[in-house]
């Protein structure tokens, strides 16, 4: 069980982290999630026990930060956006020398090192020179490193920035793989990775912990107007005398299609899509499509994000 | 204790295992060798203890500055490639960091050194020299180059990179170096000050010649210790302990 409870940090007279808490329960993946700027790099720093808090405590497993910080390093595995690699070493030389570094014996390294291997999926690279991988097998040596020493919270800054489309399929594998032996806790700006890989998602705006929920909780926050975009066929004349002046109805964008089609944009009030679709069938409008924008998760993390900074208040 | 030997490990294998610490040991041996060729074995008959004191006085030289290069990596360099995060979050002290890091650049000082033993071993062949005066000569020069390389341990953990650490480095060496100058153009106390806390001039000359003397190693041993003090609070300073 992992416990923040009221964090905050400082740089000088910024406030970077603000009154942050939120409890992680074991075995689990949770994902961070902030714009840039947020605040998130920070807060995971103070977690993993890098940057002393301002104020607040951090607990793993009733354990205080503060009480111990170096038996406390034991329980924490990180990897910052960029992996600290030791680049001259082979990758098994490398994570032998980390498990020594915190504190493992050779022979519980060495009987360590085989699930590493096969939980960040480094078979055959674990003799090769780490200068010689590529970026994705990098970030994922940087992951063994951080779990080496069955840490019980392994802290993950953008572990997927900067790989491709299939390292980042792979990185998903491997992440969800870590679940299964400890609580990962995962940042990112990318929300649609993160409630790919992730049980839970916590959103940080200017510092303030803004949400607290799964993915489809934070579907359910998205605003109370409904956009559809449609294309119809007939002309504008025709769309502007059906729909101008209904009530509950606002035409925000009227566009040409061309061959006597028209792309239109519509605010409704109330989401009664199908009365809208009957009045464009009367009003001899031929509906050639329909669909409603903002629903995608990132428009509502927008949303979320700006609207936090609007209020400047948390949930 | 056992993760400073394990630093000190890497450190001193890295030094093997990278360019650098090749072109460190390759420049002190060359400098000390063209040295002690041009300067040492002259066509002028000498003694063979003056021509040992020599040789402590070049390679004295050689190895400090040496000892600088040795160092600018130490921690300047894991903080610009980010792998200082990987000592920063491991279950260990600051100060076991800095001293396995000094003691693994050391350590390869020492190796460096055993390399120039055969112009000791020249001097031997063709002269008479006094085993004590060659032990003690080591001894402070091992000493000189291990103050050396406790200085630049500091400048490594204030500077953001290599060069500005090398910089820094040799400027607090050189402030260090020349205070026996300084002395001597300051009146009392202030010049005893001076002239005590000058490192090579009071401290070191007195190995050159084999005399041993207790308040020389103390100075050697407490100046290191002071900046690999500073060195650790330093690095704490960056760091949640």
């Amino acid at each position: 069980m992992i416990e923040v409870s009221h964090l905050s940090r400082f740089y000088g007279n910024h406030r970077a982290v603000d009154d942050v808490s939120f409890t992680i329960a074991s075995n689990t993946i949770v994902g961070f999630l902030g714009l840039n700027g947020a605040g998130k790099t920070t807060t995971l720093k103070v977690i993993a026990g890098l940057l002393p808090p301002s104020a607040g405590t951090v607990r793993v497993d009733g354990e205080d930060l503060a009480d111990a910080p170096e038996s406390f390093r034991k329980r924490i595995g990180f990897l910052p956006e960029t992996p600290p690699l030791y680049r001259e070493q082979t990758v098994s030389e490398f994570l032998r020398f980390v498990g020594r570094l915190r504190g493992m014996s050779s022979s519980a390294v060495e009987a360590r090192l085989p699930t590493v291997i096969q939980r960040c999926q480094l078979h055959g690279r674990e003799d090769w020179v780490i200068d010689q991988l590529s970026h994705g097998y990098r970030k994922r040596v940087g992951i063994a490193q951080a779990i080496i020493h069955q840490p019980k919270l392994v802290i993950l800054d953008e572990p997927i920035s900067g790989l491709d489309p299939v390292q980042i399929v792979e990185m998903r594998k491997v992440i969800r793989g870590l679940g299964q032996e400890c609580t990962v806790l995962v940042s990112s700006h990318i929300l649609s990775e993160i409630e790919q890989t992730c049980d839970r998602i916590l959103v940080l705006q200017r510092g303030k912990l803004v949400f607290v929920g799964t993915g489809e909780e934070l579907r359910g926050r998205k605003s109370g107007a409904t956009i559809l975009s449609l294309t119809v066929s007939g002309t504008r004349e025709a769309a502007r005398a059906a729909l101008d002046d209904q009530p509950g109805v606002k035409v925000l964008d009227v566009q040409d299609a061309g061959d006597g089609r028209l792309d239109l944009r519509l605010e409704l009030a109330e989401d009664n899509r199908e009365a809208v679709v009957d009045l464009l069938v009367r009003s001899s409008l031929g509906l050639r499509r329909l669909e409603e924008e903002g629903d995608e998760l990132e428009d509502i993390f927008v949303a979320l994000t700006k609207s936090a900074s609007a209020t400047g208040g948390a949930r | 204790m056992n993760a400073v030997l394990l630093l000190a490990g890497r450190e001193l294998r890295t030094y093997f295992n990278t360019t650098w610490g090749w072109i460190v040991l390759a420049s002190v041996l060359l400098f000390d060798g063209l040295f002690f060729n041009v300067f040492g074995l002259t066509e002028r008959p000498r003694y063979s203890a003056e021509v040992l004191e020599d040789f402590f006085f070049y390679t004295s030289g050689t190895v400090m500055i040496g000892g600088l290069f040795l160092t600018m990596r130490l921690l300047a360099e894991e903080r610009q490639t980010g792998t200082l995060v990987l000592l920063e979050s491991a279950p260990i002290s600051a100060a076991q960091v800095v001293a396995g890091k000094f003691l693994g650049a050391w350590g390869f000082m020492l190796v460096i050194l055993a390399c120039t033993s055969y112009m000791p071993a020249l001097i031997f062949v063709n002269g008479k020299v006094s085993m004590a005066q060659v032990a003690v000569g080591y001894l402070g020069v091992a000493l000189a180059s291990g103050t050396t390389i406790a200085i630049g341990t500091f400048a490594s953990a204030l500077a953001r990179n290599q060069l500005l650490a090398v910089v820094l480095g040799g400027a607090f060496t050189l402030v260090i170096v020349i205070c026996w100058f300084l002395s001597r153009f300051t009146e009392a106390p202030l010049s005893d000050v001076l002239a005590y806390v000058a490192l090579w001039d009071k401290h070191f000359q007195p190995f050159m010649r084999g005399r041993l003397n207790t308040e020389n190693l103390v100075y050697f041993g407490s100046v290191s210790f002071a900046f690999l003090l500073a060195a650790t609070r330093a690095l704490q300073a960056r760091r949640w302990q």
